[in-house]
Parts: C-alpha cells; sequence; structure tokens
C-alpha cells in the first residue's frame, strides 16, 4: 500500500510540474470559443480571399476618407514636374515643428542623420551607403521633390507613404528643407 | 587632362630636389612617391582612400563595385569603357558631371546605356572637380580585396546561453579532486580503525530486531492524518497554481517563418521600434510591417556582415535575407521585383482574449510609455517572445501605480482639475481616471 502512495504522489507532482513545458507552442485556454475573435481581426487569414489575408487594400479607383490625391507620376518627368510647382498647404506652428523632428529622427535620421548630413548610425556602421547630403548641390532638392521622394521614394530610397500621413509628410518635409537651409549656412 | 601636367611638373620638381639629397632613406621614400606618379595604366593617378570616400557618399547608393544596382557595377569601368567602347577620360568627366546633358547631346553610348537601364537618371555631379572623379575612379580601378579566411570562432567565444566559463569549470575541477580525496581518505581511515578494534578484540554491538519503521509510521494514527492533510494542501496549492497558469503565455517563444533578430535591427543598429510598428502611435495596432519596409533597407543591405556566433553563422542569416527576398519577389541579380509574391505568416506572440481591449496608442501616445515596459528588452532579443503575463491583474496593478501624462494635453486640463479636488491629490494615477473600471476593458 505504501509504495503505491509514493507513486501516486511521484505522477501527482510531475503532473502538477508540467504546466506548460514547450515554450514554442501557446499555452492551453479555458474556453477558447470566447477567446478567439469572430470579426475578422487585423492580421488574421481569412478563407474568403485568394490570399488569405485580411488586410486589404483600398478598392481600385477609390480614396480612404480624409486621403486626398497625390496626382504626379513616379517618373522622372513627374519629378521633375513636382520639384518645380508643388508647394506645402499645410502652415505649421512650433508643437508641429517639434512633431516633425520627432517623426524625422525616426523615419529618415537612421539614414540621413540628425543635421541631414547623410550621416545616419547605418551609413556610419557602413549598412547603407551613398547617402546623400539635404545640402548636396548637383541634386538642389526643393519642397516639392521631397515630398515627391518620400511618396514614391528614389532608386534605392524607399517610399514612406504608408508610414507617414499626408500632414506628417509635409511636416517632414518642411523640417528636411529647415535641415537644408541650416547645412547650406 | 591637366592633372597629368601637374603630376609631370611635381615629378621635375622632385628630381631637382633629389639632387640635393643624400640620405638613402629619403631617396627610398621619393623614388615610391615618383614611381607611383609616374607608371601610367587606368585611374592610377588618384588617390584610392580619398575615392572610397567620395565613393560611398555619392556614388554607392546606385554603383556598387561588384553587383549591378540601380546602375552598372563599376569595378574597372575605365578600363572596360576604353577597351570596348574607345572612350577616354574626358568622356566620364562629362558623364559623371552632368548625363543627362550627354544623352541630350545624342553621345551614342551614352543613349546606349541609358536605353539598357531602362532610362533611369543618374544624378549630376556638377561639384566634383576632375581631380574627385580622378581619385573616385583610382578607387574603382583596384583589385578586389581577397576576403581574408575567417579566423574560426574559439571555443571560448560562446553564445550568451552558456554561461560556464573556464575559470569556472577549473575551479569545479579542483573541487571535484579535493572531494574525491577526501572521500578515499575517509574510506582508508575507516578500514584501519576497523583492523584495530578487531586486532583489540572488542566487537562491534549485534543490532536488535525493532520493528521496521514504516509499520510503525502505519500504526501511528496522529502522523499519518498530519501527512494527508499536508499532502492535500500542497496539491490545492500546486493546483490553484497550475489553474492559474492557463491561457498565460509568459514566454511564449515560437519559431517566425523568418529569422528576423530584434537584437540585430533595434540593438545594434539602433532603429527605431516606432519605424517598423508605425501604427503604434495612431492606433489600437502596434502592427507588423508589411514587407515593402523591410525592402527599403534591405535592396541595399543583401547580406550580413555584423557579429556571428556559433550558433547563427553568416550563412545562416544570408539565407534568412535571401527568403526575404523570396517572399517579397525581388530578384536580386537583375535588381526587379517579380511579382510573385509569398506572403510571410508572422506566428503572433502577444494575443489578448477577444473580450478584453487594448489600445497601443492610448498608452504609447496618451500616457508615453515606453514599449520595453510592457514588452521587455526587446533589443536584446534574438528570438521574439513575451515578456509580461498579460493578464489582468498585470493591467490593473500598473493603472494603480502609474500617473497619467497631463503635460502638453489639453484633454486633462478640467478633469484633471476636478478629479485630483476630489481624491485630495496631486498626481492622479491611471486608476483614479477610471482605469479599474471593467468596462473600459471590457465589453
Ligand atoms: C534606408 C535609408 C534611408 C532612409 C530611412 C531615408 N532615406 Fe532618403 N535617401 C536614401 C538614399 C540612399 C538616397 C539617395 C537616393 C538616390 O540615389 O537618388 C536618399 C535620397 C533622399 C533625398 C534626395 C532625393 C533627390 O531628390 O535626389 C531626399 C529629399 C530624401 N532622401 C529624404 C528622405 C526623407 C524625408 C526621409 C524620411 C521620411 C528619408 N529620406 C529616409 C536613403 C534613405
Ligand atoms: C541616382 C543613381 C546614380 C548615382 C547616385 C550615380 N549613378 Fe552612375 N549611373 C546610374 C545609372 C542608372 C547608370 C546607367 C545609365 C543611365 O541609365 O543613365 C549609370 C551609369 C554610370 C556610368 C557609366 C557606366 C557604364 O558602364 O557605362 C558611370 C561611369 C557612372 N555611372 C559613374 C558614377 C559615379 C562616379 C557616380 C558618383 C559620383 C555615380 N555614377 C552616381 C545611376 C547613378
Ligand atoms: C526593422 C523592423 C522592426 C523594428 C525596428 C522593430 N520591430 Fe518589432 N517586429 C518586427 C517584425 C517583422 C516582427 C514579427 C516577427 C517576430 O515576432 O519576431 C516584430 C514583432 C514584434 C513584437 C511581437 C508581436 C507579436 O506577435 O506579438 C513585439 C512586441 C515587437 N516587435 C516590439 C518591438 C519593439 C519594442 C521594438 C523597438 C525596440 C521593435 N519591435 C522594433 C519588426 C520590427
Ligand atoms: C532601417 C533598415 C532596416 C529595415 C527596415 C529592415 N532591416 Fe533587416 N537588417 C538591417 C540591418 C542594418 C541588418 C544588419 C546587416 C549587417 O549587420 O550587415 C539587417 C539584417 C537582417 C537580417 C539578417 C539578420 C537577422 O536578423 O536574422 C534579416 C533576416 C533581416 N534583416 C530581415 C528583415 C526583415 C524581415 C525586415 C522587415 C520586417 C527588415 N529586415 C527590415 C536593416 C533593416
Ligand atoms: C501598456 C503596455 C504596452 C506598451 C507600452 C506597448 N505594448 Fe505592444 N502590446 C501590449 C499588449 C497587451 C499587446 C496585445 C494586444 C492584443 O492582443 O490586442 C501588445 C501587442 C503588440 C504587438 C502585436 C500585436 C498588435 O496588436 O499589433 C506588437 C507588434 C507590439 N505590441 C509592439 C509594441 C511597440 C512597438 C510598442 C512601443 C511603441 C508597444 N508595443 C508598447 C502591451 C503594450
Ligand atoms: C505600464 C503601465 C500600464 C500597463 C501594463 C497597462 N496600462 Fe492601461 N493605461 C496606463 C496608463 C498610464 C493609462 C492612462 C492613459 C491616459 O492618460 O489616458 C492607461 C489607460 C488605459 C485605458 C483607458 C482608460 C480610460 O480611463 O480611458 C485602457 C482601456 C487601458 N489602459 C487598458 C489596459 C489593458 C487592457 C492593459 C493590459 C493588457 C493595460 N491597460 C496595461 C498604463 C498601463
Ligand atoms: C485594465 C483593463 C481591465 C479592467 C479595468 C478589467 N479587466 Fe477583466 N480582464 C482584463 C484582461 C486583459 C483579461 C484577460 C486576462 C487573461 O487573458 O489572462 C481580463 C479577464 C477577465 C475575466 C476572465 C478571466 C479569464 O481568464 O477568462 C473576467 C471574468 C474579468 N476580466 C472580469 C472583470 C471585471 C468584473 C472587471 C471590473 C471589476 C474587470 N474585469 C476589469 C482587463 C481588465
Amino acid at each position: 500500500m505504501i509504495k503505491y502512495s509514493y507513486k501516486i504522489l511521484l505522477i501527482f507532482t510531475i503532473f502538477l510540474q508540467s504546466c506548460w513545458g514547450d515554450k514554442g507552442a501557446p499555452n492551453y485556454e479555458y474556453m477558447p470559443n470566447m477567446y478567439k475573435s469572430l470579426s475578422y481581426e487585423a492580421y488574421s487569414e481569412n478563407q474568403i480571399f485568394e490570399d488569405e489575408l485580411s488586410a486589404r487594400l483600398p478598392v481600385e479607383g477609390t480614396i480612404p476618407r480624409g486621403y486626398s490625391l497625390y496626382e504626379y507620376e513616379d517618373t522622372n518627368e513627374g519629378y521633375d514636374l513636382a520639384k518645380k510647382e508643388l508647394s506645402n498647404p499645410f502652415s505649421f506652428v512650433q508643437k508641429d515643428i517639434l512633431k516633425a523632428k520627432e517623426l524625422y529622427t525616426v523615419h529618415c535620421g537612421i539614414c540621413h542623420g540628425a543635421k541631414g548630413a547623410g550621416q545616419g548610425i547605418l551609413v556610419k556602421r557602413e549598412k547603407i551607403l551613398g547617402v546623400p547630403s539635404y545640402a548636396d548641390p548637383g541634386r538642389a532638392i526643393t519642397s516639392g521633390s521631397t515630398y515627391h521622394v518620400i511618396y514614391y521614394g528614389r532608386n534605392s530610397m524607399g517610399s514612406y507613404a504608408n508610414q507617414l500621413n499626408e500632414k506628417e509628410r509635409w511636416m517632414v518635409t518642411s523640417y528636411v528643407m529647415k535641415l537644408k537651409s541650416d547645412l547650406s549656412k | 587632362m591637366d592633372s597629368k601636367v601637374f603630376s609631370l611638373k611635381i615629378t621635375i620638381k622632385l628630381f631637382k630636389k633629389l639632387t640635393k639629397l643624400n640620405s638613402l632613406k629619403s631617396y627610398a621614400f621619393y623614388l615610391i612617391f615618383i614611381t607611383s606618379f609616374v607608371s601610367n595604366s587606368y585611374g592610377q593617378e588618384g588617390d584610392p582612400v580619398a575615392g572610397k570616400a567620395l565613393f560611398n557618399t555619392n556614388c554607392a547608393s546606385c554603383h556598387k563595385l561588384d553587383r549591378k544596382m540601380t546602375g552598372p557595377a563599376l569595378r574597372y569601368v575605365e578600363k572596360r569603357l576604353a577597351e570596348d567602347e574607345g572612350l577616354e577620360r574626358e568622356w566620364l568627366y562629362k558623364w559623371i558631371r552632368n548625363s543627362s546633358s550627354l544623352i541630350k547631346s545624342g553621345d551614342p553610348y551614352a543613349v546606349k546605356i541609358y536605353e539598357e537601364y531602362n532610362k533611369a537618371a543618374m544624378t549630376a555631379y556638377p561639384q566634383l572637380t576632375n581631380t574627385d572623379i580622378d581619385n573616385i575612379l583610382a578607387y574603382t580601378a583596384q583589385d578586389k580585396a581577397v576576403p581574408k579566411p575567417t579566423a574560426v570562432a574559439s571555443n571560448l567565444a560562446v553564445g550568451p546561453s552558456n554561461g560556464i566559463g573556464l575559470s569556472d569549470e577549473i575551479i569545479l575541477g579542483v573541487f571535484t579532486l579535493l572531494f574525491l580525496l577526501l572521500s578515499i581518505a575517509l574510506v582508508v581511515v575507516t578500514k584501519t580503525l576497523k583492523t584495530l578494534a578487531e586486532l583489540k578484540g572488542v566487537k562491534p554491538k549485534e543490532k536488535k530486531k525493532t520493528k521496521p519503521i514504516w509499520k510503525a509510521y502505519l500504526e501511528n494514527q496522529f502522523l499519518m492524518l498530519c501527512t494527508a492533510i499536508l499532502f492535500l494542501l500542497v496539491s490545492a496549492y500546486g493546483f490553484y497554481g497550475w489553474t492559474m497558469q492557463v491561457g498565460v503565455n509568459q514566454g511564449y517563444m515560437p519559431v517566425q517563418p523568418i529569422h528576423y533578430s530584434h537584437k540585430i535591427h533595434s540593438g545594434d543598429n539602433k532603429i527605431d521600434c516606432n519605424y517598423c510598428h508605425s501604427s503604434a502611435r495612431v492606433s489600437k495596432h502596434s502592427g507588423i510591417p508589411s514587407l515593402n519596409i523591410c525592402m527599403n533597407c534591405h535592396k541595399s543591405i543583401y547580406e550580413y556582415n555584423g557579429e556571428t556566433t556559433e550558433e547563427y553563422t553568416k550563412e545562416f542569416y544570408d539565407a534568412e535575407i535571401q527568403k526575404l527576398y523570396k517572399a517579397v519577389g525581388w530578384d536580386d541579380e537583375a535588381q526587379e521585383y517579380t511579382g510573385v509574391t509569398y506572403p510571410v505568416k508572422w506566428v503572433r506572440i502577444h494575443n489578448l482574449p477577444d473580450f478584453a481591449y487594448f489600445n497601443h496608442s492610448q498608452h504609447v501616445n496618451v500616457a508615453g510609455i515606453e514599449c520595453q515596459t510592457c514588452h521587455g528588452p526587446v533589443e536584446e532579443m534574438e528570438i521574439m517572445y513575451q515578456h509580461s503575463p498579460l493578464t489582468m491583474g498585470w493591467c490593473i496593478n500598473c493603472h494603480r501605480e502609474t500617473n497619467v501624462k497631463i503635460k502638453d494635453n489639453e484633454y486633462y486640463d478640467r478633469i484633471h482639475v476636478e478629479l485630483s479636488k476630489k481624491y485630495g491629490v496631486e498626481e492622479l494615477t491611471a486608476a483614479q481616471m477610471g482605469g479599474l473600471e471593467c468596462g473600459k476593458c471590457h465589453y
């Protein structure tokens, strides 16, 4: 009898200890049907669509509410046109400029550097090369061309249109122009 | 051309000086100096070191030495152009200063290469002097450095998972040895004592036959009761603990389809969390970056050159970057998208049950809480795992302890004054603002 109870104790403790061994798989849940969402979550799979993604792009030919159309094309001609005639439709106050600096540091500073001289941390570590200074005379950037480049990207620089909305893009653009004029001083 | 004339002048000057010199050492020095000027193969009259700096700042975004990027590979470009197309350095000066005017002027090779690269425009560099361009060409004329065989990582350079260092092992060995010696000594001593006792005629006592201990135990009712109670209490406690961890995924660390390392991106390369998780400041979700964001950098970063360990080698990391290319459909040879994509199925780690509502912008943007407060030392994680329990107790505790950030937030001006009067405090916690109401998180 006593031999038995030892064994029972042993099994019981093992049962208690083996809470959740494999950290590579999720733990078990009480009532999964109350945990899982019935409606589609942002990143869930979805059998309705062919590519099985719940995250969808806007239907072609439509724009989401609060967005506006950007009419310049992603070509050299579009770039030249934007460079010539596009200008900032917003006017910013001091608070926006602080915010712009923050956005710039997060999204552009890693390559272009805090001062815009093309010496961000990724450049210093030689991970990404050929980042120009904003004051580069050969490029002679304007606020129109900067906005265009943020929107579409250019050569090896990517587009930032999905990380920054329209107002934020113009905020960053005006901050870039401020850096440019500081650099050329 | 004028730089050649210039170097000739210097050479003559040096010869004049040389006749005056008699120190052998400086003679040798000048000799080297002169030969470096006089020898005249492609791109030799320039400073490759200065050229490298210029190349990296101006050209490297579109050109690599040995790979096609936006523009052609540039190693031995001058030699190639001279031998294949019969173009002089003058042409290169013109091209680099302003390629588009050269194309417009109808220069046949310029038009040809422009068409070949799908009319991608090369930036104009009017600011580069001839010497600058000579330096760049000198850099492109250098032979490719043969990669040194990388030093094999020694046994000492083990990863962080392996805690026992060499000194620890030595100490352990010494202790084991000591222990062994002691036990041997003990055995020897008891043996001699026994033989001594036998010699003297002392007999060890006979053991009396007693009840075995378990029988005595079984017969003792009180002891049995105590054990039973103890046993029940312990198992009840264990059972409670076990039920409380059901559904808590603290430490959950799934294998992701691409071995994406936060340590390398946010730790070593200091990329801000918001660069990728850019929706954290404006929405409920932080979001996993779509692959085009990865390509903002990985169009240029096609291989890994950072620190490696025995477990994670350069080959391993390079293969992971190739996986990324396959997923977005990027053909690295041709430098263009193929259009065939395979969406990456990242395994979601942090996930609250459907009946609880959590919003990132409320915490990150309004309350100004660092990501690391909730997600732990992400910038040190080679593999992402869940740092916090994400239980209701955890949320509530923090709401009790954390003050709301009222600075720069007009929204709180009135409510803050009124509530702090009500509670008689200076600073309000999130709980006093209503962060404990069930309906804020469950609806
Ligand atoms: C991953 C590194 C990287 C990041 C991040 C980055 N850039 Fe760039 N940027 C580049 C490179 C490389 C070029 C050179 C592109 C070329 O060769 O024309 C460039 C060029 C530019 C130019 C000049 C384009 C022209 O007209 O010739 C502007 C303006 C610019 N970036 C603005 C920005 C802004 C604003 C941001 C932040 C939203 C940003 N960049 C973020 C790498 C980066
Ligand atoms: C904006 C991207 C870009 C930058 C920056 C750039 N190039 Fe180019 N380069 C090109 C492209 C694209 C071509 C191919 C011709 C074309 O489409 O205009 C080219 C062609 C060339 C050629 C002709 C190569 C051949 O095989 O015929 C040379 C030489 C050259 N570039 C040198 C340079 C130098 C030197 C620099 C830096 C001072 C530089 N490039 C900067 C994009 C660039
Ligand atoms: C270069 C882009 C990038 C940067 C920068 C980045 N992350 Fe991530 N993050 C990812 C990707 C991709 C994943 C999904 C893969 C994974 O879980 O490892 C992820 C996953 C996560 C997750 C887990 C999501 C889940 O499934 O629950 C958390 C939490 C997280 N990141 C926090 C951070 C924090 C905090 C920082 C800043 C220190 C940061 N990230 C910086 C790209 C990035
Ligand atoms: C802001 C630039 C940047 C972005 C955006 C970025 N990376 Fe990286 N990535 C790097 C750098 C820098 C390295 C290190 C290269 C080195 O050290 O040579 C790297 C290395 C890697 C590696 C090899 C090391 C490792 O982590 O396993 C992989 C795989 C990788 N990145 C995947 C991704 C994925 C997937 C994304 C998108 C979620 C992404 N990267 C976004 C800059 C970036
Ligand atoms: C107050 C605590 C807290 C802070 C601060 C916080 N997170 Fe989270 N994070 C969570 C919780 C809780 C979840 C699970 C959310 C869910 O399942 O609805 C989560 C989920 C995530 C996810 C994956 C799923 C999703 O909702 O997108 C990512 C990625 C993430 N966090 C990144 C970040 C980043 C980046 C920051 C900093 C900008 C940050 N978090 C700040 C608590 C926090
Ligand atoms: C690191 C501390 C911290 C953690 C952990 C935390 N919160 Fe919060 N939370 C706050 C603070 C501070 C505020 C007040 C923000 C403000 O100023 O409105 C807040 C506000 C909220 C609000 C809005 C309350 C209101 O009065 O409108 C909700 C809802 C909320 N949190 C949900 C959660 C949930 C769900 C969790 C757990 C998954 C959680 N929080 C974890 C600090 C935290
Ligand atoms: C700060 C946000 C927050 C508030 C306020 C809050 N809860 Fe919760 N509650 C949660 C979260 C998050 C979970 C999910 C915990 C988990 O998954 O382990 C949860 C889970 C629960 C559960 C289910 C437990 C389970 O594991 O299935 C119940 C029941 C519950 N809460 C009741 C309440 C009641 C009653 C109140 C009001 C007194 C309340 N909650 C207030 C965040 C909150």
